[in-house]
């Protein structure tokens, strides 16, 4: 049957692109080439997706077995995604930061701390040079990196700087300036 | 020649490992010249779906391979081990089936040149973050329904001017250009950490990328209901720029590019 149609097929096709051909070898046994030529059959059923109601909940079922490709663990490190995420974290030790000690500052008075500039850095002055360092760097490092990064994403809002090579360049320049920059300012 | 694929079979029930051993499945060779190169590939059977997926070790000679990766894997199908299974059709980048991930990237195993180094050895893991259907075969349907959902084809109400074809000048055209090309083999959308935390409301890089193709188009009279469907906290503004998708294209596109295109619209419509 299938292979019958196909013969047919092809043979109207054939007429319907040479009609003088045809028409030497076979009168009247094919239907004018102008009509057939666009009545085209398709034995194969396409499937809608609207009513797949019961489609979906045979994939609900088989997604509760199925199990999830390996994904932060096997992909490869690139600047592209470990800068994103380090963007984050530091965005979140900031605000972080920036929110406990406003808290802080503000219940100061009513609990007897000290957290005026003054004072605070008159503490800090007491201690070893390695541990003021240390403590200056977990400050600056974070803020500078957001801050050069942050000029990066406003770039590439505007969809410029956007090829992979201009991102890899921006990306070390941002790491090179953030070192650069944060241990200037942890060593002021 | 009955006899040989006779043989060829047996070899190969011979060398199939059972799925609680992870123990290299070596190819046999007599010749002392032989290329041996591993390559780890990850492994899951939904017909023992208690069983947690492993990776299983394949060893072949790159002298008797092609030099794509996704010949070392048909290879390894033929003459190793017919139980593995992953999906391939024109083995030339057209038709984006054997989109993987290969040593960390997400690629097209027919593009992947396999690095000749034999003490490097290769990880082949299906898209990340994805349902594994078996083997290197992942769910993709909620990405193409994604696909669906932005109404990818041409709308409009205003006949053409002369009855026959919708014109577009040079320029017009040009816009298309980095967009048509996408075979949607699904690389970058299984590539961005966003796509992977928010799956199911993330249109994600591929589907954006058609998005915004079909809001490039000059022809298209639905632009403003294209974009009225995209204007929310999830469909695109899930994207925070990480880049992952133009980095691991392999069509060489830029998803990124198209998304900060349909952000911009969005902001100054």
């Amino acid at each position: 049957m299938l292979a019958n149609r196909a013969v047919q097929t092809s043979m109207r096709r054939l007429a319907a692109r040479q009609p003088g051909l045809m028409a030497l070898g076979s009168q009247g046994k094919f239907a004018p080439p102008a009509i057939v030529a666009l009545s085209q059959r398709r034995p194969v059923a396409t499937e809608r997706l609207s009513d797949s109601q019961a489609q979906n909940s045979i994939l609900v079922n088989q997604r509760l077995k199925r199990p999830v490709a390996p994904h932060l663990s096997i992909y490869q490190p690139q600047i592209t995604w470990y800068l994103s995420s380090a963007h984050r974290i530091t965005g979140a030790i900031l605000s972080g930061g920036f929110y406990i000690f406003g808290a802080a500052y503000l219940v100061a008075p009513l609990v007897g701390w000290h957290l005026e500039s003054a004072s605070l850095a008159a503490a800090v002055a007491a201690w070893p040079f390695a541990v003021k360092f240390a403590a200056k760097v977990f400050v600056s490092l974070p803020f500078t990196f957001h801050a050069y990064n942050g000029v990066r994403h406003l770039i590439w809002d505007t969809g410029s700087m956007m090829t992979n090579q201009k991102v890899i360049q921006s990306g070390w320049t941002v790491l090179g300036l953030t070192v650069a920059s944060s241990l200037y300012l942890a060593l002021m | 020649m009955i006899w040989t694929r006779g043989v060829a079979s047996a070899a190969a029930e011979q060398s199939f490992v059972p799925a609680s051993k992870t123990s290299t499945v070596k190819e046999p060779t007599d010749e002392p010249a032989a290329k041996m190169k591993k390559f780890h590939i990850y492994r899951w059977n939904p017909d023992a779906p208690t069983e947690k997926p492993r990776m299983q070790t394949y060893s072949i000679d790159l002298n008797k391979t092609g030099p794509m990766v996704l010949d070392a894997l048909i290879r390894i199908k033929n003459e190793i081990d017919p139980t593995l299974t992953f999906r391939r059709s024109c083995r030339e980048g057209i038709c984006g089936s054997c989109a993987m991930n290969i040593d960390g990237i997400n690629t097209l195993a027919c593009l992947c040149r396999i690095p000749t180094k034999t003490t490097q050895e290769m990880r082949i893991y299906p898209l990340p973050h994805t349902y594994v259907v078996k083997d290197l075969v992942p769910d993709l349907t909620l990405f193409y329904k994604q696909y669906k959902s932005i109404q990818p084809y041409l709308q409009r109400d205003t006949p053409a001017p002369d009855g026959r074809e919708y014109r577009q000048s040079k320029a017009e055209r040009r816009k298309l250009d980095g967009l048509y090309e996408c075979i949607l083999c699904a690389c970058c959308s299984t590539s961005c950490p966003s796509y992977w935390w928010n799956t199911e409301l993330y249109l994600g890089p591929a589907i954006l990328l058609q998005s915004y193709r079909w809001l490039a188009d000059s022809r298209d009279e639905r632009k403003q209901q294209r974009k009225d469907a995209l204007n929310n906290s999830m469909s695109v503004f899930r994207c925070h720029t990480i880049l992952n998708c133009s980095r691991t294209c392999p069509k060489g596109l830029n998803p990124a590019l198209a998304i900060a295109e349909i952000k911009k619209s969005l902001a100054f419509a």
